[in-house]
């Protein structure tokens, strides 16, 4: 066969001309809308349900303290290091909050807050961080799939499970969160792609939070926003306030029900701001000024919160004074399981890698033993 | 070492116009290791480049920079994110060349933060040199000194091929007697060097490893063996000569790395010494490795990683009886 010769090699070949090209018009609105959603300090306020926004309030005052208490932590040395997420407790208390029972969540590193306000224990969701194990709890137990590290790979595990849960039957809707900066992988590309083919149960949530480590969003990404990034897959995009709580509930529990109902999967950009350091190992000033800080300070989600729900006579003074010292209580409890010092048994280093122990693993599992025995004995 | 690494990539960047360094935080950052400070400040952003989040996008790019005749040096932020650029690596980094009858070579060089003992977490320790050395058409080299971090890596980005350039992060941080004003000459990739002259036994080891070889090697006078220590450097290409004319004098040897045993890189080296070396060996050649385990969680890394003791009792095993 020569080259002429090959199926479609050369127009002139062509017997019939290609089909029309049909753009789908059955389709949901697919763009952002230019601005970021907001419901705090707009009219849309009115309707806010006073009894949701006090349980919000005081998740959110959880949230800030259990950050503050974790930080600490890592100050005293009780736990390796720390992802905060102080300023962006509302993408974490909102996400945990829109889920039932039955849903999952895929959290990545950051979002150990998340996972917290979705009702896992506060030492277990720690222990990643504080070195004892990986992952500190059962993820069928929770329905939470362990705090993903590497980044955006959770997000395609999200889609299958989803995918999973329609293909038996089941109502559940996975939600999955990655940072600005993890949208840049291949892995969330072909999350999205794989979803929106599928329509899977799935919600995306992008905390853009301004930063990658080091690096802003406008070396990350020439889109305009990062919910445009769905429109190309064929799912709609929403631009929301991640500092906005009552907005980031809504947009979250549209998208939740649209997945529910078979409506398909939804990308949500949030964004918020990294109020501090991306780790305690890593030093902010290298690549960002005070001045950003501070102009995010008076966008805090707590303070936006607090005054809405303040001048609507929704919570007054007593009541916030309740959820602070509730908030205090909960810090104490981790303090003090944080601080009691984690068993460890280095004979588990076998014991999960396999269903059945290798020959392999029994020799060097033996070796160790004997190791052991001959330190205690010294 | 760590300011070694950088003084490295300076020198090569100022002398070759092509040599571009990139990866994610290596601008205005430096790296989260710091091992590209000053760079981007020195040589301009599109000199050391701030890319988007995504390896194989790094390493993909790379390739097409390096078709066009760029020296890319790129970054890996740590071992287990190098992995979703394995697809780059393995399918047209290292086959190039090959591909092309030698019409394009890349030379890459891929900086890679690997191993553990830092108490990192979880995907911050894998010794990921196995899947590397696996791969024809890369070289992989390793420095354990901070002479050597300056010399391979000059030698790596000067290479025609491309090479994965894999830094023990917990050396880091050693300091030793080196002075950036006057950078030793140290032989480049794929020479051995013994790095402590022994007689009762040969420990061949390379990167994070050597300091606790050496450190055996001490310990191991009051047991009556005089322990010598070869530092490989570099594993592909893999340098028979040096190893094989120190089993020989020695007539005993024991492999020592950190990345599991089973097909890591030891079951090569054991193979090959055993058999250039069959006549000379009073004792079959052992191995001392990390467990063929994921890496565990910082509080059990030290019962995982091989070390001192470790190698002393697989050493008392060479008292070989048939
Ligand atoms: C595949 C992969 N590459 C690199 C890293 C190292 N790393 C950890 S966090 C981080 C930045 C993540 O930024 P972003 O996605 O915006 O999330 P944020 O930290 O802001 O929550 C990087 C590069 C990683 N964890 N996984």
């Amino acid at each position: 066969m020569t080259v002429q010769e090959l199926p479609g090699a050369g127009a002139s070949h062509r017997s019939t001309p290609p089909p029309a090209w049909s753009p789908r018009t059955d389709a949901a609105p697919l763009l952002p809308d230019p601005e970021p959603y907001r419901v705090l300090g707009t009219e849309a306020a009115d309707r806010l349900d006073p009894e949701l926004m006090r349980r919000c309030y005081a998740e959110l005052v959880r949230g800030r303290r259990y950050n503050a208490q974790a930080t600490a932590l890592t100050k005293q040395g009780r736990l390796a290091v720390y992802p905060s997420t102080v300023g962006q407790e509302a993408c974490e208390i909102a996400a945990a909050l829109v889920l039932e029972e039955q849903d999952w969540l895929f959290p990545s590193y950051r979002d150990t807050l998340a996972a917290v306000a979705r009702g896992l224990d506060p030492v277990q969701a720690l222990t990643l961080l504080r070195g004892d194990w990986h992952t500190g709890y059962d993820p069928r137990e929770h329905r939470i799939a362990p705090l993903s590290t590497p980044l955006a790979t959770q997000l395609p595990h999200a889609v299958g499970l989803a995918h999973a849960a329609r293909l038996r039957g089941d109502d559940v809707v996975a939600l999955a969160m990655v940072g600005d900066g993890g949208t840049s992988e291949g892995d969330f590309h072909e999350a999205l792609n794989f979803a929106a083919v599928w329509q899977a149960p799935v919600v995306f949530l992008v905390q853009n939070n301004g930063f990658a480590i080091s690096v802003p969003l406008a070396k990350q990404t020439a889109a305009p926003t990062l919910a445009h990034k769905a429109v190309g897959y064929g799912m709609p995009g929403r631009l929301v306030d991640g500092n906005d709580i009552a907005a980031m509930h809504e947009v979250l529990t549209e998208a939740v029900r649209r997945a529910r109902a078979g409506g398909g999967p939804t990308l949500i950009e949030a964004v918020t701001y990294r109020m501090e350091a991306h780790t305690n190992a890593d030093d902010a000033t290298r690549y960002r000024g005070d001045a950003e800080v501070e102009a995010w300070k008076a966008h805090d989600p707590v303070d936006l919160l607090e005054r809405e729900l303040t001048a609507r006579g929704i919570i007054d003074e007593t009541a916030i004074q309740a959820v602070r010292d509730d908030a205090e209580t909960m810090a104490a409890a981790l303090r003090e399981g944080m601080n009691a010092d984690p068993v460890v048994d280095p004979m588990d280093l076998f014991a999960h890698v396999y269903a059945e122990q290798t020959d392999r693993l029994r020799e060097q599992a033996a070796m160790l033993r004997a190791e052991l025995e001959a330190e205690d004995q010294a | 070492m760590a300011q070694a690494l950088t003084r490295a990539m300076r020198d090569a960047m100022a002398e070759d116009p092509t040599v571009h360094v990139m990866g994610e935080d290596v601008g205005t950052l430096g790296g989260v290791f710091r091992i590209t400070d000053g760079l981007a400040k020195e040589f301009g952003e599109e000199r050391c480049t701030d890319t988007p989040l995504a390896e194989a996008g790094i390493l993909g790019a790379a390739v097409g920079m390096a078709m066009y005749g760029l020296r890319p040096v790129v970054e890996m932020q740590f071992d287990a994110f190098a992995y979703p650029a394995f697809e780059q690596l393995i399918s047209h980094v290292a086959k190039m060349r090959n591909r092309t009858r030698g019409a394009m070579p890349l030379p890459i060089t891929i900086r890679v933060p690997y191993g553990g003992g830092i108490g990192g977490v979880e995907h911050h320790c894998d010794s990921s040199e196995a899947y590397y050395v696996a791969t024809p058409g890369l070289h992989v080299v390793t420095p354990a000194t901070v002479e050597d971090a300056y010399g391979l890596l000059r030698a790596s980005i000067a290479s025609d091929d491309p090479v994965v350039f894999l830094e023990p992060k917990r050396l880091y941080w050693s300091k030793a007697d080196w002075r950036p004003e006057a950078p030793a000459a140290v032989p480049g990739i794929g020479k051995a060097l013994v790095r402590r002259a022994g007689t009762s036994a040969t420990l061949i080891t390379y990167g994070p490893s050597l300091p606790v070889c050496l450190e055996a090697a001490e310990a191991a006078r009051e047991e009556g063996w005089d322990l010598e220590v070869v530092d490989l450097r570099s594993l592909v290409p893999f340098d028979e000569q040096t190893v094989v004319e120190s089993v020989r004098r020695t007539g005993r040897a024991v492999v020592v790395h950190e990345a599991g045993g089973f097909g890591g890189p030891g079951a090569e080296i054991a193979a090959r010494v055993t058999e250039r070396c069959f006549h000379h060996l009073e004792a079959p050649v052992l191995r001392v490795t990390g467990f063929d385990i994921p890496y565990p969680p910082p509080m059990l890394e030290k019962h995982h990683l091989p070390g001192v003791d470790r190698i002393l009792d697989t050493v008392a095993r060479l008292q070989w009886e048939n």
